[in-house]
């Protein structure tokens, strides 16, 4: 499938290159292509879709054929859900969207061309361009590492192996041993993901070694749901987490994968387990599509489209949008505005005004759920927020359980919001 | 959903204050054979209001529930782990168990050989779930009464379309509930006089009441029409 649709789209590149507008050949269809089948992109392909009923050709490119949710990842790590729970599979949208799904890399985009090239040779013509790549890390940013070091330091912060190298590292540690966090410094995606993962990565522990401690590296002087996090880990994991913030030497830590030492303010110190994760940045095709302006590329609220080229949107984590924390709800709460705004554009449908919203979850111990959300409107400089609310110190049991249940039925949600 | 369902829910709707004691007498009217296949489960299961929990786990809210996840009561290690991985009671899941308890949940310790006839275990679900809905995550509130003028409010279903691409990031388009109850599906006037109740904090939920408050009135008569129409 993917060979004929090459051919025919090389075949027709020169022709829709050379039109100005695509709508004045009637019989083509405006053609969408989309970078990245994760949070924001699958769900822009499929509202896309969905909603043009055929009037708009959507392509999907993205390299993998199961995509693994980094949200629930750490509840993998922690023993609540199994690795199999957070794949998901293109199938629905290729078959029930119409959406042709291609696995491959994007490798460079010609945006004067509006053209994209793949790893596997191929080139893709289109209209509208959404990257919704995700991230990629800053080199250096931790000294020590790179990412040749993944397998001995583990990021596990792009879900998949990553993920199931660290879970496998965590339950062979020796008994009382120590994991050790590198923590991101802002912005990076998920703000209140690594804590989750050190709730979860104790919660583990707690059970199959329990004189294990856990070392976490915080170059940030705070961070999301902070006393939230901290009440629980007095409460279920008291005794087992030590936590350096900036001042006494979480930041500028450097490591040696080779002998698995992490050096804090000049002092090596050995560790069992090392989860390095990187300060951030957008998926490298952004950058190569022209439109970043640093580490992130900046985006318009109201439609999502990149502020260095009217053609192409970004979403998700890639995107600088204004105050909306880089999270999987956010990415498909921006999609569905960008997936409105690419139809309205391409076709003679609506455009509403953008409306965003974001809640995440995370998981303490056992049925103790808490959570964080906001609205957002668009302004002329960025995505604004509105009102939100955070979960409260000292929430009875039944609430939190009540908390939990909702992170389940929100996951089920949006994967299928997502996938179909 | 029967066209009898659909009619109770109206019936249950119109008055804005639920009583689920009216509720199910208003079901036990009917001729329905629910209630009497319900008496297999009832020595051991309640269902209601004041439901608790005895030999078996109450069944109020059980649409949606995590497997093994009421606090309390003492579950097989089977069904705690079927809970764990994430599993939940639903029409699918609950017809399997019904149809064979030990073949759905190895290590059960609920003592039941099991219904063989499809269509008796799809009556009981829809009873079951019909009454558990009143005791559910959407608990029957006693909402303020709307003023008629909020109520008569035209919605429109394009923009209803649109505004419910927030909502279904959880709420699911299919109706389903894994955790966050259904929207899908309800007539058009407790829908809005719901959102109203979140809106002015009368029904508790920090996401609603924060929802609800940036929707205009128009909105919210938009968004109902839209997921009234939403049949499955
Ligand atoms: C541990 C952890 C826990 C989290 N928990 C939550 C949570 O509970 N709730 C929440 O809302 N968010 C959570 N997040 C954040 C969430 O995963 C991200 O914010 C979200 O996935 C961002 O969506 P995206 O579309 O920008 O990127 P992604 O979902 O990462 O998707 C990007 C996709 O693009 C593909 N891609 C990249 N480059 C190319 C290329 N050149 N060509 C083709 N394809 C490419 C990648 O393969 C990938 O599939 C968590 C993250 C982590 C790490």
């Amino acid at each position: 499938m993917t060979i004929n649709r090459r051919h025919f789209i090389s075949a027709s590149a020169g022709i829709t290159a050379a039109m100005s507008a695509p709508m004045v050949f009637g019989a083509s269809r405006p053609q969408v292509v989309i970078i990245g089948g994760g949070a924001g992109g699958a769900t822009a392909a499929r509202y896309i879709a969905k909603d043009s009923k055929g009037a708009i050709d959507v392509t999907l490119v993205e390299p993998t054929r199961s995509y693994y949710t980094c949200f629930f990842s750490n509840l993998y790590l922690g023993g609540f859900k199994d690795f199999d729970s957070i794949g998901h599979t293109y199938g629905k949208l290729a078959n029930d969207y119409g959406i042709n799904v291609v696995h491959d890399w994007a490798v460079d985009v010609d945006s004067n061309g509006r053209t994209v090239a793949l790893a596997g040779g191929g080139s893709l013509s289109y209209d509208k361009l959404i990257l919704s790549p995700g991230i990629d890390f800053v080199d250096g940013s931790v000294p020590g590492w790179d990412l040749s070091s993944q397998n001995k330091m583990p990021h596990s912060y792009k879900a998949g192996s990553q993920t199931q190298l660290l879970n496998a590292q965590i339950e062979n540690m020796k008994s009382g041993g120590t994991y050790c966090m590198v923590a991101p410094p802002n912005p990076y995606r998920c703000p209140p993901g690594p804590y989750e993962r050190v709730s979860m990565v104790a919660h583990k522990l707690k059970k199959m070694n329990s004189t294990a401690k856990i070392l976490v590296l915080d170059p940030k002087p705070k961070f999301s749901k902070q006393g939230l996090f901290e009440e629980g880990w007095n409460k279920h994991y008291a005794g087992m987490i030590e936590y350096i913030g900036p001042d006494m030497g979480g930041k500028g830590v450097e490591v040696r994968p080779d002998s698995m030492e992490v050096i804090i303010d000049g002092t090596p110190e050995k560790v069992d387990v090392c989860n390095v994760i990187p300060a951030m940045k957008a998926g490298k095709i952004a950058e190569l599509a022209g439109v970043t302006d640093g580490n992130w590329a900046p985006t318009i609220a109201h439609t999502m489209q990149s502020r260095k080229n009217s053609d192409i949107h970004v979403l998700g984590d890639a995107a600088a949008q204004g105050d909306m924390p880089k999270s999987g709800f956010s990415a498909n709460s921006q999609a569905k505005v960008c997936a409105m705004a690419v139809r309205a554009a391409l076709t003679d449908s609506k455009l509403f005004p953008a409306k965003f919203s974001n809640t995440c979850w995370s998981l303490v111990d056992t049925n103790n759920g808490i959570k964080v959300g906001a609205t957002y409107e668009a302004t002329d400089e960025k995505i604004a927020k509105i009102s939100g609310f955070v979960s409260k110190t000292g929430e009875d049991a039944a609430l939190r359980k009540a908390t939990y249940e909702e992170s389940l039925g929100w996951y089920s949600g949006i994967t299928s919001d997502m996938f179909g | 959903m029967h066209s009898r369902f659909c009619q109770f829910k109206k019936i249950l709707f119109s008055t804005v204050i639920i009583f689920i004691s009216c509720y199910l007498s208003v079901y036990a009217l009917a001729d329905d054979r629910g209630p009497k296949l319900f008496k297999k489960c009832k020595s051991c299961h309640q269902i209601g209001p004041d439901a608790k929990n005895s030999v078996g786990p109450h069944l109020n809210a059980l649409n949606g529930r995590i497997m093994g996840s009421i606090v309390g009561y003492k579950y097989s290690k089977a069904v705690e782990n079927m809970g764990r991985l994430g599993n939940s009671w639903n029409r699918e899941s609950l017809n399997k168990y019904l149809e064979n308890p030990r073949g759905f949940i190895k290590g059960t310790s609920m003592k039941f050989a099991g219904i063989t006839k499809e269509s008796d275990r799809s009556e009981l679900i829809d009873y079951v779930f019909f009454v558990s809905t009143a005791n559910a995550r959407i608990p029957s509130y006693q909402d303020p009464e709307l003023d008629q003028k909020i109520l008569s409010i035209e919605g429109d279903y394009a923009y209803g379309e649109y505004l419910s691409s927030e909502c279904i990031t959880c709420h699911q388009a299919s109706g389903q509930d894994n955790g966050i109850p259904s929207i899908t599906n309800w007539p058009v006037e407790p829908f809005v006089t719901a959102l109203h109740a979140y809106k002015n904090n009368h029904r508790e939920n920090e996401i609603m009441q924060m929802i609800s408050k940036r929707l205009s009135d128009e909105e919210i008569a938009s968004l109902a029409i839209f997921f009234n129409s939403l049949n499955n």
